[in-house]
């Protein structure tokens, strides 16, 4: 069972509705967890996970073979990204605006182009107790996440009965890329009008993924009840609501998820994930 | 003129009350929402849509269903798994246009992608250059590059002093879009493990880019302790900090009327926006 936890706008709790709900359920299901919030990756600061392997992740690009091209420029024009500029007889490539469709050496009638690995970031591997954990990090400078978020799913949901995605924020390329394919996704929000805004486009995003979403409130108040009106008019499930409570920022401020500082928020979690079950089916 | 675009990494750290507060204070100056995909700063600043454009990016396949045999060579070419049982999925078609090119019986054909939209709004403190990504579009850093322009251009136009930015969470295309050639960026942090993690990464994304950068830390009482640690990192990194916002409920309260904190009320903690600001206004 794959189970993505996003939302549109950041820092609504997505990390912590993840990590809390694999620490609550790991002693009962074997339990991954994937944080593919690969420009910020924090999931492993309340997990403590061992690292035991790390992969390179790269995306080809071109290379060209100065004695065999004729600057015929058919590379160039054809490359939709502008990743490939002919100069004064001289092939200019941009390796930071490709995106390793290959079209490039696909129009190359000399042969001239191959592809090579280029860097874009770095996957860890690793355990914590009772949970597979894997990570991966954006280099830094580098524009592309969707590659390492990509290669990070490559085997996900395959070995545990449960693999939870800690997904970017967002709506674009990169979160879309962490939610596909989930059998559900768990939207975090909160109770602004931010929280709502954000809500809606990423609600509209699950939807053209064909992802079936559930929703929970993080900093919960009952004076602001717009995501609540708005989650019943458009009957999308709230499965937890988590209250603004400075104790609960001050646990996670330290780096202890919920569910681990409070047996009481540890039960609710258990109670979320086969809530979140019963929707899978 | 200058820019100023706030960032944090991490998001949630409060970098659009604050860009909304800038907004504000700062005189003669053009705001940019640069958070495409989940733009918020338009919920606090009221204005009025003068312009409203079509973003268009690049191109996206369509397969002739009538033309096509299943060969399904473009579906072992295409690198982004964007076309299953000959039919192309559009959240996942780059437009490189391979599958064009490998199609023995020319059943492919490109259209332009409608990415999402661009507005220019008025304010009462000034213009407002704003977007809207498409749901599930990949184009944002673009859409950022665009709005980043026009501001720009409306700025030179107004000789306007400032333009105060809005910027994305994260560290990759859009934040790199935001990012470049600004004068400076704030990065807005909190007292909280993973905020100090992000911060890190996002400062040292500026570095890379040649950015100077400031920090301000929200909610600095949340815990003293890892406000300690990130000022103690950023004395090491010579990164001033230049705001310590308390946690005030008056910033949820403010976004709940939809107008900037400054505006809501005058109490202490939102003093020290304003003190940060004629900090930066007085440096840049």
């Amino acid at each position: 069972m794959l189970i993505s936890i996003a939302s549109g706008k950041g820092g609504t709790g997505k990390t912590l509705v993840a990590t809390s709900l694999a620490c609550a359920i790991k002693d009962t299901y074997s339990v991954e967890l994937i944080d593919c919030d690969v420009e910020e990756p924090n999931a492993h600061i309340f997990i403590n996970p061992e690292f035991t392997v790390s992969e390179v992740v790269e995306t080809p690009v071109p290379k060209i073979d100065e004695s065999k091209c004729n600057h015929c420029a058919k590379c160039s024009k054809a490359c939709v990204f502008n990743a490939i500029a002919i100069l004064n007889e001289s092939v200019l490539t941009f390796p930071d605006l490709c995106h390793g469709c290959g079209v490039c050496a696909f129009v190359c009638e000399r042969k001239a182009i191959t592809e090579v690995p280029y860097r874009t970031g770095l996957i860890e591997k690793g355990y914590a107790p009772g949970i597979k954990f894997k990570q991966g990090k954006l280099d830094i400078g580098r524009a592309m996440a969707t590659p390492v978020i990509k290669k990070l799913k490559e085997d996900a949901g395959k070995e545990q009965d449960v693999t939870f995605i800690d997904s970017p924020p967002g709506t674009s390329c990169s979160m879309v890329e962490a939610v596909d394919a989930s059998d559900l996704c768990l939207l975090v929000t909160e109770s602004t009008p931010f929280g709502l805004n954000d809500l809606e486009l990423a609600l509209q995003t699950i939807n053209q993924l064909g992802v079936p979403g559930a929703v929970i409130i993080n900093r919960a108040r009952p004076e602001d009840r717009r995501v609540e009106q708005y989650c019943q008019q458009n009957q999308v499930p709230i499965l937890m609501q988590i209250p603004l409570d400075y104790s609960i920022a001050r646990l996670y401020s330290k780096g202890i998820t919920l569910a681990l500082g409070s047996p009481q928020w540890r039960e609710n979690f258990r109670h979320l994930f086969e809530k979140t079950k019963e929707l899978v089916r | 003129m200058k820019e100023i675009v706030v960032l944090s990494g991490k998001g949630g750290t409060g970098k659009t009350c604050i860009a909304a507060s800038f907004a504000v204070l700062a005189k003669n100056k053009v705001m940019a929402d640069c958070d495409v995909d989940a733009a918020n700063l338009n919920l606090l600043l009221a204005h009025e849509i003068l312009e409203e454009h079509e973003f268009q990016s690049g191109q996206v396949a369509r397969i002739n269903e009538a033309s096509c045999l299943s060969c399904r060579l473009c579906e072992q070419y295409c690198r982004f798994d964007a076309i299953d049982n000959c039919q192309v999925v559009e959240t996942r078609c780059e437009g490189c246009g391979l599958c064009l090119l490998v199609c023995p019986f020319e059943a492919v054909s490109m259209h332009p992608n409608i990415a999402g939209k661009w507005f220019v709004s008025n304010t009462r403190y000034g213009k407002f250059v704003h977007a809207r990504l498409g749901i599930a579009q990949g184009s944002s850093g673009k859409l950022v590059a665009m709005v980043r322009q026009k501001a720009k251009d409306i700025a030179g136009t107004n000789s306007a002093e400032y333009i105060i930015t809005d910027g994305p969470p994260g560290t990759g295309c859009p934040a790199i879009s935001s990012l470049s050639d600004a004068d400076l960026a704030l990065l807005v942090t909190e007292p909280t493990l993973t905020a100090h993690h992000d911060l890190e990464r996002v400062a040292g994304l500026c570095r890379h880019f040649g950015v100077s950068q400031a920090v301000c830390i929200n909610k600095c009482d949340l815990n003293e302790s890892n406000s300690r640690s990130i000022e103690k990192y950023c004395e090491k990194l010579n990164i001033p900090v230049v705001g310590r916002i308390p946690v005030d409920d008056s910033f949820t309260r403010a976004v709940e009327q939809g107008i900037p904190v400054v505006e809501f009320t005058c109490n202490s903690p939102v003093k020290e926006i304003e003190k940060m600001w004629a900090f930066l206004d007085s440096r840049i």
